[in-house]
């Protein structure tokens, strides 16, 4: 263990990459030394490079939603180290912005979606002007201005996932974290969901981690997967992924896409 | 630790006892009421929206429309009474006229109002703040957690001659009555409300980088709101309760005071109309309760009406 906060690797182009999230042998056990002792996750050990779309697939149960949760600060690993921009998490840094699974839990019903999205501004003390300025253009990034002074109990589901993902964005984070952000809402709206993020990554230039179960949105989404194990979770393999341009009929029919799609099946569900 | 909290208290408003029970049934009729009248909620479709004006049409006729056949038969029922107890209500009205409206008794209204505005104000906040406190130190709140209980369960009116003793027989012993018996449901529901908030809002708190007093503000209050509007009704009811009990106990003014001293005077005509003076506050505070409580809460009635979609 060395206390170089940077692991320097390099890529085609001979230019260092600097991870912006390193995750070491993290271990998650709820409630240790007690009766109900559950160990969540085994040990997982990834990085995630800066300007990257991570995907982390993995069964249901396996502990996704605690993994996400030990790399954005919000919870403590057990055994291991997160390391955010080089300096070992103790809280959710200021660079981060973290969309939940459940969009009706994590947004606040009593506050418009203005106000919604505006919040973390407000906290970071913006002033009400360039506040303003940003939250519209946030949301105007999600295509949701029109709906700026309605409640998120008002919208559809998929609407209400921009609500999160504008309200992550909205301070311009380095890094977004996301819980499967499209797990409840149909396939149609998952689609223009799915290309909506791919469109706000380029824009706002940011690196996401994406956590899933749905091995085909991995692939469409990802330049990177991390395939986790049945809980309590390791990791299986890192399959890098090279599919260029994304368009949701043509780069899921194809054979690059089906490759994958099939390598990520086995891996899931071994024989 | 499910301890202190949970006691009786629900978003309904569970009644702390029979006698507010029947009270907050007729804000009940209020509520529907007027949630309808804030419920602008867009997407709901024509039929529905048909619905639920026909349903809100009955809600409020029956609101409206029980008590006046109710007075009407207490009207007729009465009319030839010769009852030294029961006089008629046309009697009682027309002495209210004479007492409330344009006679001296009116004065008696001031002190009964400002007792209950100041005791009830100041002791929904000490509720509301102890509330928050005892949220944010729950070691404290283990400890304090059986005295809380105790003090909720005691029945306030039985504290009169201490406080009689500590305050004297003057403003300050009515108004502390009156607050005592505020605190206690607006404390508890405070925070049941309050632990009642979901972890993955408090996730997206600290997501966000909330500091901790903008988290109690931003989250946890709003979050708690409808139950704690649920505390602060039922603290009302038992307020109105206390201040009539505290102006009949060794007072010398107020509606309390004035029902009592015209029941020793036999001027019973006098003594109906100082109850119906009551009965009448009671419901006019009720509904004015109930109409800020929708304002306040629109996003949260509006949210429930579109769960149910
Ligand atoms: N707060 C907690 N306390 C104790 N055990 C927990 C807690 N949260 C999760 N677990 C347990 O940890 C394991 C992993 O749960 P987690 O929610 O992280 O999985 P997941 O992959 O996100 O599941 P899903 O696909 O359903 O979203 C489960 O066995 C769960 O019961
Ligand atoms: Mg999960």
């Amino acid at each position: 263990m060395t206390s170089t906060p940077t692991i320097s690797v390099s890529n085609t182009q001979g230019k260092p990459i600097t991870p912006i999230l390193d995750v070491d042998s993290l271990r998650k056990v709820y409630n240790q030394g007690a009766a109900n002792e559950n160990l969540a996750i085994d040990s997982v050990t990834f990085s995630v490079n800066k300007g990257e779309f991570l995907c982390i697939v993995g069964p249901s149960g396996c502990g996704k939603t605690t993994l996400l949760r030990t790399i954005s600060g919000l919870a403590k690993p057990t055994v291991g180290t997160v390391q955010f921009e080089g300096t070992t998490l103790t809280r959710v840094p200021d660079g981060l912005g973290v969309v939940f699974q459940d969009y009706a839990r994590s947004l606040y019903p009593w506050m418009t979606n203005l106000q919604n999205v505006s919040l973390p501004l407000k906290a970071r003390g913006m002033k009400k002007a360039e506040r303003l300025r940003r939250t519209h253009e946030v949301l105007d990034s999600v295509g949701l201005s029109k709906v700026a002074n309605q409640y998120p109990w008002q919208l559809s589901g998929g609407m209400q996932q921009r609500v999160a993902i504008a309200r992550a964005l909205s301070y311009k984070p380095d890094l977004l974290l996301m819980d499967e952000p499209f797990a409840s809402v149909d396939a149609q709206t998952r689609f223009d969901l799915e290309d909506l993020i791919l469109k706000v990554r380029a824009e706002y230039g940011v690196t996401v981690v994406l956590v899933t179960h749905d091995i085909d949105e991995a692939v469409y989404l990802s330049d990177r997967i991390v395939v986790l194990s049945k809980g309590p979770s390791h990791v299986r393999e890192v399959v890098p992924v090279e599919l260029g341009e994304r368009e949701q009929l043509a780069t899921r029919s194809s054979d690059g896409f089906l490759t994958l799609r099939n390598h990520l099946l086995e891996l899931v569900m071994p024989r | 630790m499910r301890d202190l909290a949970s006691v009786e208290t629900q978003r309904t408003g569970a009644p702390l006892s029979g006698v507010i029970a029947s009270e907050i049934d007729i804000a009940e009729g209020a509520e529907y009421a007027g949630a309808t009248s804030t419920g602008s909620q867009p997407g709901g479709s024509p039929k529905r929206r048909k619905r639920t004006a026909r349903k809100a049409l009955m809600t409020v006729v029956l609101a409206i429309g029980l008590p006046i056949i109710l007075l009407v038969v207490w009207w007729i029922l009465s009319a030839n009474s010769h009852s030294p107890y029961f006089p008629p209500l046309s009697k009682i009205l027309d002495q209210f006229w004479k007492l409330w409206i344009i006679g001296p008794a009116k004065a008696q209204l001031v002190p009964s109002l400002s007792h209950l505005a100041i005791g009830y104000v100041g002791g929904s906040l000490i509720g509301i703040i102890s509330g928050v406190l005892l949220w944010r130190l729950p070691a404290v709140r283990r400890a304090t957690s059986p005295v809380v209980y105790f003090l909720y369960v005691l029945p306030a009116p039985a504290l009169l001659p201490a406080l009689i003793a500590i305050f004297g027989i003057g403003e300050m012993r009515q108004i502390a009555l009156i607050a005592f018996g505020a605190i206690w449901p607006t404390l508890l529901n405070t925070l049941d409300g309050m632990r009642g908030v979901d972890q993955v809002k408090f996730d997206s708190a600290k997501a966000m980088r909330l500091s901790p007093v903008r988290t109690v503000w931003s989250v946890v209050l709003p979050g708690a709101s409808p139950q704690i509007a649920a505390g602060l009704r039922a603290g009302l009811q038992v307020s109105i309760i206390l201040m009539v009990i505290s102006e009949m106990v060794a007072s010398t003014g107020g509606i309390g005071y004035f029902i009592l001293q015209s029941q020793a005077n036999l001027a019973l005509v006098a003594m109906w109309t100082g109850i119906l003076m009551l009965a009448i506050i009671g419901t006019v505070l009720n509904y004015l309760f109930v109409g800020v409580e929708h304002r306040v809460l629109a996003w949260f009635y509006g949210s429930r009406a579109l769960e149910g979609r």
